[in-house]
């Protein structure tokens, strides 16, 4: 609290120090910034809008009605759904933090700069998943799956594409994987110099600094960093559409052919054949997505809010 | 400094391009046919349209491939002239005054325009042809039959060196599609004890097995795994190995004459007018590939618009001489020649 304050403090007088505050372009920058971020929440709350009244008539069905003309009474029809969205992205979270944050750290941190240079986040996806991806680790899942099939997350029977929620988190993790590691490296260039000078010179090895003046500065960054990457992850449709195998299983098997699909992909799959009442049906389907989307977010925020108070930032 | 004069005169022929575009496109809009519908016939309309409006010239007609579903409604709202669709309008559905685009005592009527044999695609090393009795097949897709060295294979296929301990993949479609449908309504019909599930657009979620999105998917699903096995258009089968079907006792290919005699075979829905051609197909006649798509054109008896009438006629006329990737027997022919002379 004391310390929001100071930093309010500290704010305030630098506006002071406007040379005129009446100034035409500080006053048409001001309206433009100001009519952006509301038209973010005006927009916002029209797609809101528009998934709750397409989407209200299949949430209030009757679920015989959703069963003859629908896809099935909905809370069961989308269940499996929300569950392979979030499970497909956490495990290309659990793949990818640890490797964005390292390279981030290369990056940042142990690079000689000529190479920190060219490293951007650019990436080429598309078929490769499935053409290529797939083909390729579908041997060693089936290795995984005679070897290690006693561990409940490698049983089942192995699909015989490769074309498992695996497959598709490394996909999702590779997508993820620029956004979360450009936006850490960010955070890490701007831990003090000062703090990283005072670590090391105080004998601290080049990890311990890192460990001391980097990490606990950079972590509300690092936070941001990944819910950034979890919103890209739980939206992502196309590569997922053509990489898994989705069904209707909630199921923790990560190599078999039955996997729970994600909604976004179920809606990209289903969207062109529906009509009707499946239209609407979708369409809440989506509306659960956002509100997942929603709370991923606030949750986020939340976080980095909290931890900002005591981070080594001051 | 040059770079101004080029770009003017860039701009000007850009605008004199954009006017005459319209020029064309208005003075042509008379004779636009608007159709939408089901994406199995997608690759025969694209060819069908440009074949038809080289014949005539200043027609133009755009087929917007959106599915079966789309189409119907669009037609039905009177935003397309016809629909593409992989199964006839329902009797609920059908009803005169009922279409936006059609006269107000005019009902729908249903044409068959596209025959489609459905072929089961595998990969398996070694295999090169393959036969299934009903039963087996419908034991493999219902995830019943889960090692290609079952002895129900076996038995079907005593000549084939069938792996020993390989899996079977069975990949069927994730997404909704008239091919799902009349591929279930398959093995419904010819195997009821092992397919309990009525035919649906859906794959039936109780048989499990790998999932793949629309038929591209299933062939790259089906060509880069190990010992799979799926359902697709025969046209999309590429180099795959198609399987033939056992009926009576009987290998029966994907072929297109094979997957066209069920017309012939099968008898037309009951109650309706005698111009549509709605058929309720007969999977289980000797002699016919079983695993066949009828697509159909639906259209009105008679149209709002007399203009728009004399153009479906010629077209709808057009692609059912054409006909698609299986011709239509002849005299089946007829009786669509004679339900589109009937349109108005």
């Amino acid at each position: 609290m004391s310390q929001q304050s100071m930093i309010r403090a500290d704010a305030e007088p630098a506006s002071h120090h406007h040379p005129d505050p009446k100034r035409v372009g500080d006053r048409v920058f001001s309206g433009l910034a100001t009519g952006s971020g509301v038209l973010i929440l005006v927009i916002l709350a029209l797609v809101a809008a528009f998934l709750l009244i397409q989407g209200t008539p299949a949430l209030l069905a009757d679920p015989a009605k959703l069963t003859a003309q629908g896809y099935g009474p909905f809370a069961e029809w989308v269940a499996p759904y929300v569950f392979g969205t979030l499970w497909a992205a956490a495990l290309a979270l659990f793949l990818a933090v640890p490797v964005s944050i390292g390279i981030a750290l290369f990056i940042s941190h142990y690079a000689p700069r000529r190479l920190a240079q060219p490293l951007g986040p650019s990436v080429v996806f598309g078929l490769w998943g499935a053409a290529v991806l797939a083909p390729a680790v579908q041997p060693m899942w089936a290795w995984l799956n005679a070897n290690l099939g006693f561990i409940p997350l490698f049983g089942g029977q192995a699909s015989g594409t490769g074309r498992t929620i695996l497959t598709a988190a490394i996909v999702l993790a590779t997508m993820v994987l620029p956004i979360i590691t450009s936006l850490c490296r960010e955070v890490f260039l701007q831990a003090p110099k000062l703090h990283e000078e005072a670590a090391l010179a105080l004998g601290a090895t080049h990890w311990e600094m890192i460990k001391m003046a980097v990490l606990p500065f950079a972590r509300p960054g690092i936070i941001a960093a990944v819910m950034l990457g979890l919103g890209r992850a739980l939206g992502e449709t196309m590569a997922v559409a053509m990489v898994l195998s989705g069904g209707r299983q909630i199921s923790f098997q990560l190599l078999t052919s039955e996997n729970p699909n994600t909604i976004a992909a179920t809606i990209a799959q289903n969207f062109p054949e529906a009509f009707g009442l499946k239209v609407n049906q979708l369409i809440a389907a989506g509306l659960v997505l956002f509100v997942i989307t929603l709370a991923v977010n606030t949750i986020a925020r939340w976080i980095v809010a909290r931890r900002a108070q005591y981070s080594g930032a001051n | 400094m040059n770079i101004k004069p080029i770009a003017s005169v860039a701009l000007v022929s850009a605008v004199a391009l954009a006017f005459s575009g319209c020029a064309s496109e208005g003075g042509a809009a008379g004779k636009t046919l608007t159709g939408s519908g089901a994406s199995s016939q997608a690759a025969a309309q694209a060819a069908w349209t440009a074949a038809f409006q080289t014949a005539n010239q200043g027609v133009t007609v755009n087929y917007s491939a959106e599915g079966s579903g789309a189409g119907r409604s669009a037609f039905t709202a009177g935003a397309a002239d016809f629909a593409g669709s992989d199964r006839p309008l329902k009797d609920e559905e059908m009803g005169a005054g009922k279409f936006a685009g059609c006269a107000a005592d005019s009902n729908a009527l249903n044409l068959p325009v596209y025959i489609s044999p459905i072929a089961v695609v595998f990969n398996v090393e070694g295999v090169t042809a393959l036969q299934f009795s009903p039963d087996t097949l419908a034991k493999i897709f219902a995830g019943q039959i889960k090692s290609w060295d079952d002895p129900a294979i076996a038995k079907d296929n005593p000549d084939a060196k069938l792996p020993a301990g390989l899996a079977i993949t069975a990949v069927h479609r994730s997404d909704d599609s008239g091919t799902t449908n009349n591929f279930t309504d398959t093995l419904n019909k010819l195997a009821p004890s092992v397919w309990t599930e009525a035919a649906s657009d859906t794959f039936p979620a109780a048989f499990g097995g790998e999932a793949a999105d629309k038929t591209a998917g299933v062939i790259n699903a089906v060509t880069n795994g190990k010992g799979t096995i799926g359902y697709a258009d025969a046209s999309a089968a590429g180099s795959l190995g198609k399987a033939s079907i056992l009926v009576g006792g009987k290998p029966l290919q994907p072929t297109p004459e094979a997957a066209a005699s069920i017309l012939e075979h099968s008898k037309t829905v009951t109650g309706r007018a005698a111009n549509d051609l709605a058929f309720s197909l007969d999977r289980t006649s000797e002699g016919v590939y079983p695993a066949v798509l009828v697509s159909y054109a639906i259209v009105c008896q008679t149209y709002k618009d007399a203009s728009k009438a004399s153009l479906v006629k010629s077209y709808v006329g057009y692609i059912a001489k054409a006909a698609g990737s299986a011709p239509l027997p002849a005299s089946i022919q007829e009786k669509v020649k004679a339900a589109v002379d009937s349109i108005k």
